[in-house]
């Protein structure tokens, strides 16, 4: 008997220390960021891309409000209520002292500057896509926007999700190892993946999810329930959307649908941010949207 | 004990019974359906005149200034309605069946006209590009269906 119960203990032990090792913060090479210099017009052009105000601004923030990135806004699910942080540069309660490579973990990992891992409803699991060049433009235009002294608040999460070590072994699960959309792409397609599958994240609220939070890449972009509440996000494959290219692309310019109705909910506000990209990098999108995989 | 009506008192019953019936009935009946219809009517019409405006920028239909021109100017007839006569306090999607229209609309504080307007601003510059050229056309799509989208967007339940 007793020497089970040293053999459970020595297990228990043994479980506790591959737990604690395969969940070490993962983090970036400190060279990673070294040599690159950020152009924060480039960086405004991803930052709208990102769709980074719609979350961190305040839910109703119009034209200058938008820049002011405090944070609060409130994002309920099954897991618990996460509240999206201040990163403005504000030093004491937004980003203001970190470094690029401090953004860089954040965005490509997930990894914040004390080694916490964040919650993916900050979307890393696409951003993870984002070059480090991308991300030393959109550092160098953060950095330019105005500081907000709102504190961050903590996310309202219960057990185990508030163990945010545990968090290591969800990103082993669903960090993306590749792009969904391989094989041969036009040079269009191969933007709009950049832009779907990367900062644009359109896959987070488009593809549905499964019972621990991670996306169903094999049902890509095919829609699901909302996280809390009824309603749905919409397929937005060839399965489903049956949208021409130029109906795609006046929707992300001008919200209007091939029926002429107009983009209502957090849709809106994509829009919005879409329209700061250049009309090839809507039709880009459109081409790649054709390519994906239908989903029933 | 049993009670026995005679026929006549049986009738009297019955209408007495259907009438109240009736008449929670028509209590029951759902308020506001006329401004719904109404206003679900505007913004059918809306659609049809963009519509016309979209296809042409998009390259669906050829370009017509007159034809633009027309549908703009019926935009402006409808922001020139009496709008809040349709959205009267109360309406809303707890109270109304079939509409989306959410309480925000009329809560403290609400922007709903400054965006109202904001539509009106973005109408009256349709007016004035939609005859001018292809290209001034397509320019104003843009802050149109922002205009649609802000509104849509805080007031609007998505159907999805």
């Amino acid at each position: 008997m007793r020497r089970f119960l040293t053999f459970l203990l020595v297990l228990g032990v043994a479980g506790l220390a591959i737990f604690w090792f395969l969940t070490m913060p993962n983090r970036l090479p400190a060279d990673a960021m070294a040599g690159l210099t950020g152009d924060p017009a480039k960086g405004e052009q991803l930052f709208w891309m990102g769709g980074c105000s719609s979350c961190h601004a305040a839910a109703d923030a119009t034209d200058a409000a938008k820049l002011q990135l405090g944070g609060g806004q409130e994002f309920p699910s099954q897991f618990g209520t996460f509240i999206a942080p201040n990163i403005s540069p504000d030093r004491d309660q937004g980003i203001g002292a970190w470094s690029s490579l401090d953004l860089a973990n954040a965005m490509l990992r997930g990894v914040a500057p004390d080694g916490h891992n964040f919650y993916p409803a900050f979307p890393y699991t696409s951003f993870a896509h984002a070059s480090t060049q991308d991300v030393a433009d959109l550092y160098a235009y953060l950095m330019t926007l105005p500081p907000v002294t709102t504190p961050s608040q903590p996310a309202k999460v219960g057990f185990p999700f508030n163990i945010r070590r545990g968090i290591g072994l969800w990103k082993m699960l669903y960090m993306p190892k590749d792009w969904v959309l391989t094989g041969d792409l036009t040079p269009a397609e191969e933007r709009g993946r950049q832009i779907v599958e990367g900062l644009g994240h359109c896959g987070e609220c488009h593809t549905p999810r499964d019972a621990i939070g991670g996306m169903k890449r094999g049902a890509w972009l095919g829609g699901g329930p909302l996280p809390v509440g009824k309603g749905s996000f919409p397929n937005i494959t060839t399965g489903k959307l049956d949208w021409s290219e130029k109906d795609i692309v006046e929707y992300l310019t001008t919200g209007f649908t091939p029926d002429y109705d107009s983009a209502g909910g957090h849709m809106a506000l994509v829009v919005q941010n879409m329209a700061h990209l250049p009309e090839s990098d809507r039709a880009a999108i459109a081409a790649y949207l054709k390519k994906v995989p239908p989903v029933k | 004990m049993t009670i026995r009506l005679s026929r006549p008192a049986c009738l009297i019953a019955l209408a007495a019974a259907l009438s109240a019936a009736t008449a929670v009935w028509a209590q029951d009946a759902p308020p506001f359906q006329s401004e719904t219809k109404a206003r679900q009517g505007l913004m059918q019409m809306n659609a049809l005149n963009i519509a016309i405006l979209g296809k042409m920028a998009k390259g669906e239909m050829p370009y017509d200034a007159a034809q633009a021109k027309a549908a703009a100017d019926a935009l402006a007839g409808v922001y020139a309605l009496d709008l809040p006569m349709l959205w009267p306090a109360g309406s809303d999607n707890g109270a109304v069946k079939g509409t989306n229209a959410l309480p925000a609309i009329w809560a403290e504080g609400s922007d709903i006209g400054a965006k109202v307007e904001g539509w009106g601003k973005a109408v009256a510059a349709m007016q004035t590009a939609a005859p001018e050229s292809l290209d001034s056309l397509k320019a104003a799509m843009e802050p149109l269906g922002g205009a649609c989208g802000s509104c849509h967007k805080a007031f609007r339940a998505s159907s999805g």
